[in-house]
């Protein structure tokens, strides 16, 4: 627990079905992301279009040879980069992603999908829940939409600023998220998220019968495979940005109120 | 200071590769297998929800037919019976359709081609993640089974191959079978295809007769198809799954 200064208050940050529906978020992205890159092991290049240019992929990873050693290339468009270790030759192994990321370690497109497609229903249900609740409560209107105040380009400036100095709001001001915060939220919960969904549905045969127009939304079901790849690594890149800005800005006290849902500001400052 | 960056990056190492082996045991746990297993009832209840039974898997023009049509699993059955079949132009082949029919059926590859057929070009998905477009025209499942009249009892399509793809594996695993259920059997668009792009289907590709199966992935579409079998159930066939690749852990309900 932190420990909270004398000159502190306590608020209420997140409720009760945030707090859950993040938690269980984070382990079915987890199992998600890791259980993917397993499953796109199994043919690691992307196409766009409906089918696979196999020739011509516009991103792959492939393992050569160089004076009789392996080494792992990755292609994008007609660039190439040696990657041996990581992408395409790791662990005296062929194979996309290495063994550390990707759930299980060896190779079993089979478990792969097994872990998927169980966790692809507990994220889309837990999204329902969040939505659905915090809509309801009016937690989306209230404290996810910027304020008319928070969107003028000289106050945004200010923020972008600030963030780059690693400098966060105190005090009243950290009672509500700041515009950054607040516009990263919203394009990940209503873009990002369901984008994961959509573009996974996509790739579903049995779908696509029943909802032809879904795989031709993304230009066909092989772009909507790049489509699910390139999202998910934009979610790894707000996992990352999002863990750095807790562990530098105050790590006990928001992790904290991510479990307790309580959140101390310090009074009289800024 | 380095000794301690050192020792807490030793001790990240060593406790991710803890999480990553508990993982691996998890994974390879009856019980979370189970558990996981679940949800391919759950995706295929959800899929016939919103699914009409005979809504059509998308079908596309003459131009967009893949000029490299991967071929995967079996391409060159090297089992003696499916050799002598290839050597005589499959002249000696016969298609058979039995279990729980009211007449079982023996056809030649020419009468197989007299029954009413369907030409489609359809996009077909192999669960490895690639796509290819072909244009396939076949004899249509459904009045071929009306033709040796279901049982009442009947629940499931088995298609016993001629292909041994796994040759370590025990009896009945060895070789390729796969099951669907009367709904994707009586779907319009589910044929036993005896040309592709035009042309009679190569060895590769599951000469003489594949099922295409169009709602499901690429394993679903079980080439060389020898017999055709009627069933109340699977779980006396192969490992019990319903198909080769069921037996190795995939869904039997490939829809997604």
């Amino acid at each position: 627990m932190p420990q909270v200064p004398s000159s502190s208050v306590l608020i209420q940050r997140h409720s009760l079905v945030t707090r859950l529906t993040h938690w269980i978020n984070v382990l079915a992205v987890l199992v998600l992301l890791t259980s993917g890159l397993q499953i796109f092991n199994a043919h690691p290049a992307l196409y766009w279009g409906d089918t696979s240019t196999f020739a011509r992929p516009w991103a792959a990873m492939v393992a050569m040879e160089r004076g009789g050693e392996p080494v792992g290339v990755t292609k994008i468009g007609p660039a190439m980069f040696e990657t041996t270790g990581v992408l395409g030759f790791s662990g005296d192994e062929v194979r996309g992603f290495p063994a550390w990321i990707t759930l299980p370690t060896y190779r079993s497109l089979a478990d792969g999908r097994r872990w998927h497609f169980f966790f692809a229903w507990v994220f889309a249900l837990n999204g329902l829940v969040y939505l659905s609740a915090n809509i309801a409560s009016g937690h989306v209107r209230r404290n996810l939409l910027p304020g008319r105040d928070q969107l003028g380009p000289r106050h945004l400036l200010v923020e972008i600023a600030d963030h780059a100095r690693l400098r966060f709001p105190k005090g009243e001001a950290a009672r509500r998220y700041n515009a950054l915060q607040k516009l990263t939220y919203l394009a990940v919960i209503f873009i990002l998220l369901p984008m994961m969904v959509l573009t996974g549905l996509s790739m579903s045969p049995g779908m696509n019968a029943a909802w032809p127009w879904l795989p031709e939304l993304f230009g066909g079901r092989q772009s909507a495979r790049t489509f699910h790849f390139l999202s998910a690594s934009l979610i790894v890149l707000f996992v990352a940005v999002h863990v750095l800005m807790v562990l530098v800005s105050s790590p006990l006290n928001s992790l904290g109120s991510m479990i307790t849902g309580r959140f101390a500001i310090r009074q009289g400052e800024d | 200071m380095f000794a301690t960056r050192r020792r807490w990056l030793s001790g990240l190492a060593a406790a991710g590769g803890v999480a990553l082996s508990a993982c691996d045991k998890l994974t390879m746990n009856p019980g979370v297998q189970k558990t996981l297993a679940r949800a391919e009832g759950l995706t295929r209840r959800a899929q016939r929800l919103v699914t009409d039974r005979t809504a059509l898997a998308t079908e596309f023009p003459e131009s967009r037919i893949s000029p490299d049509f991967r071929a995967n699993g079996s391409t060159a059955p090297g089992d003696p019976e499916y050799l002598a079949l290839v050597d005589g132009g499959f002249a000696d082949w016969r298609l058979v359709v039995d279990g729980l029919v009211e007449r079982p059926l023996s056809l030649s590859l020419a009468e197989l081609r007299a029954q009413p057929a369907r030409t489609q070009i359809t996009r077909h998905d192999c669960v490895e993640g690639w796509s290819a477009i072909g244009k396939w025209s076949g004899a249509r499942l459904g009045p071929l089974l009306d033709q040796a009249g279901l049982k009442e009892e009947a629940r499931y399509i088995v298609f016993h191959c001629a292909d041994t793809l796994d040759p370590n594996a025990p009896e009945g695993l060895a070789r390729y079978y796969e099951s669907i259920d009367l709904i994707d059997a009586y779907h319009p668009q589910s044929i036993l295809a005896y040309e592709m792009n035009g042309e009679p289907l190569a060895v590769k590709h599951g000469a003489p007769a594949r099922l295409r199966v169009e709602r499901q992935l690429g394993y679903k579409h079980a080439k060389y198809v020898m017999r055709i079998e009627a069933v109340a159930d699977f779980a006396h066939l192969g490992g019990g799954k319903g198909g080769f690749w069921e037996d190795r852990g995939y869904e039997w309900y490939a829809g997604i």
